[in-house]
């Protein structure tokens, strides 16, 4: 038992993003409601996002923003600043990710004019007759 | 512009376009056509320029902004890829012939917001086939379906509904392959595809590695549809305004199928896939053959020519899963051989749809009675395509399908040859059926005593091109497997 809970606390942000994204999962396969179901698109992709930025985390490390001629002279110590990349990706990533909710949301305006609502039972109901 | 970054030129030409076409297309239509087709016929031009630079020199790539890799971003041409370039440029270019007609039927006064989507498109899927970044990949598919979603929203009644459960569907598929990049990166610290292929061997860490493994195919096979993962693409295919079926129907499973295989070969190696874990290999052609036979079954219960057409895309997807996970050079030639023939048999028969349609304006099977003596033209080359896709000689859905039916025999995969076997049963079954009620059934009653015509040069000169290529290619299989697709199997084979 105490392994197990040391192995939650020692990797937390990966258990945070599991959970996250399990909670976006079922929303997008269980919910009914077409908003819901995007909203827990967002959360699936925003679970995704946090696993990334968190593993570019480093205790006690600064932003990686250097100076020029201290990085010249002294060379870069990499514990010191947090890895980059990891944000800067994400950065693209968000930018895909509105972009998908836009054309969602765009989408779901169309479906809501047709059949004047957004439950998917009373759409398939309407599609029936 | 020297030959060594044509290939991004390629690539940016209907980028670049797209906004002229949305900036000037808004002013005067007629502008879109010539600066449509123009830059689709310069990718094309210049794609077959790459793929004999690529013959004659091997492969060569492009650092963009000057970043070296593995920091920058790559943009590569190998064999493969210079092949896939020329399948989808050539691909775009002559179904755009057909969509430009069909879309201003179909969208009267949208044709500049179609057609922006439509070249961004085209561009998304010409770059997937380059980069050489794993992450730069997942931002290209995304780019892809964005578009695609766009595009399939656009049709009437129903659409946007499928539209938005593609979406749901797709960005899950997306999310799991960005899911297998992170846990990549977080293993290697790189995202360069060949940087990562070298940095795996010298670690360890097998369940994380595999684990990448499993969530990038997964991803990969939501896109692709992979049976059972397939639940978004009839609807989607089917309900999108025919343009964009033209389009996406032929080249987005089979740009995913080459992705697939870009994956597995340039990150991964064959020891990790096959050697290492035969029981999974073994499980996935299976998967496949049940794709094949589930797909090719449902195909029969449909009573509409796209609705069946796009269960017989879900099955061609098995069988070319199939033959990349068959292990042996004779299966992985079928599968690639097979990934430009089905583009182009899937290309032939939409755009007979689109003929019909743009007449008849539904595909249903009760109104194509009597087509054959109503469009005998448009008739005619949609019997190629059915032959194609049916595999008869000298067609070329045949040779595809005879490589990837030796491949299955000599790995000894009974089931996944049986299902192909079924499968082409079933094709034969299916349009035969069509060609029974379009040839021998009498006129119907719906369009008994309209006189209906041939559909316009403009849609009928791009469908006549596709089915000669069918029997072209189907009649130089041997030179094309020997001199190009030999060369385009993933290292190891």
């Amino acid at each position: 038992m105490d392994q197990i809970a040391a192995l939650i606390i020692a990797k937390y942000n990966y258990w945070i993003y599991v959970t996250l994204m399990m909670i976006g999962f079922y929303a997008m396969i269980g919910k009914r409601n077409l908003v819901k179901k995007l909203i827990g698109l967002n959360i699936f992709q925003t679970a995704i996002i946090l696993m990334f930025v968190s593993a570019g985390v480093k205790k006690g490390a600064k932003i990686p923003i250097l100076d020029k001629h201290h990085v010249m002279e002294h060379g870069v110590n990499v514990a010191d600043i947090v890895n980059p990349v990891p944000h800067v990706l994400m950065l693209t990533a968000i930018v895909v990710a509105v972009s998908v909710t836009g054309v969602a949301l765009a989408i779901l305006l169309r479906i809501y004019r047709e059949y004047g609502t957004l439950e998917e039972d009373e759409i398939l109901e309407k599609l029936g007759q | 512009m020297s030959t060594s970054n044509l290939h991004v030129y390629v690539m940016a030409a209907p980028l670049l376009t797209a906004f002229f076409v949305n900036l000037v297309g808004r002013v005067s239509k007629a502008w879109i056509a010539p600066l449509t087709l123009g830059c689709l016929a310069f990718s094309s031009a210049a794609s077959i320029i790459v793929l004999g630079r690529v013959m004659a020199y091997g492969g060569f790539s492009y650092t963009v902004g000057n970043w070296q890799a593995p920091y920058g971003i790559e943009l590569v041409v190998d064999h493969l890829s210079a092949v896939m370039l020329v399948l989808i440029s050539v691909v775009a270019f002559i179904a755009t012939m057909s969509a430009l007609k069909s879309t201003s039927q179909e969208l009267p006064d949208q044709e500049y917001l179609f057609f922006t989507l439509y070249l961004i498109l085209i561009a998304g899927l010409l770059g997937l086939v380059l980069t050489a970044d794993a992450f730069n990949l997942y931002v290209l598919l995304e780019i892809t379906s964005i578009t695609t979603y766009g595009l399939i929203a656009m049709g009437k009644g129903r659409a946007p509904l499928a539209s938005f459960n593609y979406i749901i569907m797709g960005s899950i598929g997306a999310s799991f392959y960005l899911l297998g990049v992170g846990y990549l990166y977080l293993m290697t610290g790189s995202l360069n595809m060949a940087d990562i292929a070298q940095i795996l061997p010298t670690i360890g860490g097998g369940a994380a590695i595999a684990t990448a493994l499993a969530f990038m195919l997964v991803g990969l096979w939501v896109k692709m549809a992979f049976f059972p993962l397939h639940g978004w693409l009839p609807n989607a295919y089917s309900l999108a305004p025919t343009g964009a079926a033209i389009l996406v129907a032929p080249l987005m499973t089979k740009v995913t199928i080459y992705l697939m295989v870009r994956v597995m070969f340039t990150i991964f190696s064959v020891d990790l896939l096959f050697l290492q874990n035969p029981a999974v290999q073994n499980g996935i052609v299976w998967a496949a053959a049940l794709a094949i036979i589930c797909a090719s079954s449902l195909a029969l219960a449909q009573r509409d020519l796209k609705r069946m057409l796009t269960y017989i895309i879900v099955a061609e997807v098995g069988y070319m899963v199939g033959g990349v996970w068959l292990a042996n050079s004779t299966g992985m030639t079928g599968a690639i051989l097979h990934i430009v023939n089905d583009a182009l048999m899937t290309l032939c028969l939409f755009l007979a749809i689109a003929a019909i349609l743009y007449r008849l304006g539904s595909v249903e099977f009760d109104s194509l009675q009597g087509i054959y003596r109503k469009m005998p033209i448009t008739m005619a080359a949609f019997t190629v395509g059915a032959f194609a896709m049916i595999g008869i000689p000298p067609t070329a859905g045949f040779f595809s399908k005879w490589y990837l039916l030796l491949g299955g025999i000599e790995a000894g995969q009974w089931g996944y040859v049986v299902a192909l076997l079924f499968s082409s049963l079933v094709n034969a079954v299916l349009f035969f059926r069509i060609i029974e009620i379009g040839y021998f059934h009498k006129d119907g009653e719906h369009h008994g005593h309209e006189k209906l015509a041939e559909a316009p040069l403009s849609m009928q000169i791009p469908l006549l091109i596709s089915a000669t290529a069918l029997i072209v290619i189907g009649l130089g299989s041997g030179p094309l497997v020997e001199k190009i697709i030999k060369l385009a199997l993933p290292v190891g084979f």
